[in-house]
């Protein structure tokens, strides 16, 4: 079993043996803290927007998460091509974990994206380039996730699951190539998401926006990983008690 | 590997012709999707002839699914697959073999839906040129990238659900490129056309890289 377990640094290293640990508690508490800034900036301290309102205060939260959500895609793609090449566990779990906690990301951010849209532009969806785009990212998200739900071995699972990952990055870059290409040649320019100049506290709560959200991403992202190594072992440890028992059949017979 | 490629998309086509499923079940199937496109969309208000460029992109991919599917559901039965692995054939070219017969069943299939629309829905044909060159990258397009997806899918139990969902989201771009091309073409300014078959073009490129590398890892285990 080592060996099938090896990670990206060889047999030893054999992965975590929980869901936590003290570092990611502390990460964890680090994380809360900068949600409860954010709170205190993004909702009391930072002023309503002149346009918008209050409105606008969905942004410290909705443009973080959007860019996140590519981050997630793009780790995906990474963790894949690295499971492809050098076929290490580790870092397929990694393109795993990243790829679910982007779907969840790029979900957040097209409901808060069309809770914004409402008050701002009296309807929740136009079909603007980047609210395509990251619709767009969401499908091709869940066509990942579907393949990783597919009922096969794991070797068979992780390989096809890494090709279509390794794909995420070139098919966002033609999806947003094409979509941009479809708003801007027959229709009128797209709309501006943010606006006007961002200035003095929207700017420094836009920031902590940043900040507590990225927190929260890799949070998650390390979380998923540990919960989907165990399962991974889980699974393996199921077969050999399995193989053990009907070995011990055998020898009482 | 080209070699390989040929022998492959050759005992393709001649399976299709041999069991005239494409001809039997797909062309009617396509046919039909015309058909239902006029119920949906009132004929006498000329909404047929304005989304023309759409609706016929629409019918080719998702009769193109049909055949795509059918691309490796032929190799699923008695161990096929098996056989093509040990077969000695370079993976590379039992990929290219496979885009190329899918891509013929696929213009044939998009010369007889052309034929169709111009008929039923009363499109006048104009900017031969810019249709051309639209449907070949088009086709190649399509037809790399639903090979690579289609052998992703193939042998799962839930490969037809599976095609379907990973594929259309990634063809979304060839569905805009392909269709603003015909309607530039269509409405006689076929310059704004001609961006897009670039794109489309760059798509079916990074498909073929990804299809000749990635076909290997893929046909090795299952």
């Amino acid at each position: 079993m080592t060996t099938e377990t090896a990670g990206p640094f060889g047999a030893s290293d054999s992965g975590p043996t929980s869901t936590g640990s003290r570092t990611t508690m502390i990460l964890g508490i680090v994380t809360l803290v900068a949600l409860g800034v954010l709170v205190l900036f993004g909702l009391i301290l930072s002023p309503a927007d002149e346009n918008q309102g209050d409105a606008v205060r969905i942004m410290y939260v909705h443009v973080p998460s959007a860019t996140l959500s590519y981050v997630g895609c793009f780790l995906t793609a990474i963790g894949s091509a690295v499971f492809l090449w050098r076929k290490s566990r580790w870092w397929d779990l990694v393109a795993y974990a990243s790829a679910e906690v982007a779907a969840l990301f790029t979900a957040f951010t097209l409901v808060t994206g069309m809770l914004w849209g409402r008050p701002t532009w009296g309807v929740f969806w136009v079909w603007d380039a980047r609210l395509t785009s990251e619709a767009m990212l969401m499908l091709l998200l869940l066509g990942y996730l579907a393949v990783r739900g597919i009922a096969a071995d794991y070797g068979v699972r992780a390989k096809r699951a890494a090709i279509v990952g390794l794909l995420l990055v070139p098919n966002v870059f033609i999806v947003r190539q094409s979509v941009q290409w479809w708003r801007t040649l027959h229709q009128t320019p797209t709309l501006s998401l943010s606006g006007a100049e961002i200035q003095g506290l929207m700017l420094f709560s836009l920031f902590t926006g940043f900040i507590a959200i990225t927190l929260s991403f890799i949070w998650m992202v390390i979380h998923r990983f540990r919960v989907a190594w165990l399962e991974e072992q889980v699974d393996a440890e199921g077969l050999d008690t399995a193989i053990a028992e009907r070995r011990a059949e055998g020898v009482v017979l | 590997m080209l070699h390989d490629a040929w022998l492959i998309a050759r005992k393709d086509l001649k399976l299709e012709i041999r069991s005239r499923v494409a001809l039997n079940q797909v062309v009617p199937f396509a046919l039909l999707v015309l058909v239902l496109f006029a119920f949906a969309l009132d004929p006498d208000r000329g909404l047929l002839e304005k989304a023309t460029p759409g609706l016929y992109w629409i019918a080719v991919l998702f009769s193109g699914l049909l055949a795509m599917q059918r691309s490796f559901a032929v190799e699923a039965a008695d161990g096929v697959t098996d056989a093509l692995r040990l077969s000695g054939l370079v993976p590379a070219g039992i990929y290219l073999g496979k885009t190329l017969s899918v891509a013929v069943q696929l213009l044939v299939l998009e010369m007889l839906l052309g034929v169709g629309v111009a008929v039923l829905y009363g499109t006048s044909i104009t900017g031969w040129l810019l249709l051309l060159a639209t449907i070949v990258v088009a086709t190649a397009a399509i037809s790399t990238a639903g090979t690579l997806f289609g052998v992703v899918a193939a042998g799962l139990r839930v490969r037809e659900t599976l095609l379907p969902l990973l594929l259309l989201p990634v063809l979304a771009p060839v569905l805009i490129g392909a269709t603003r091309a015909f309607e530039a073409a269509l409405s006689g300014t076929p310059s704004e056309g001609w961006p897009w078959v670039g794109l489309m073009s760059v798509f079916a490129a990074v498909y073929v890289v990804a299809g000749i590398f990635g076909f290997g890892p893929l046909m090795e285990e299952s």
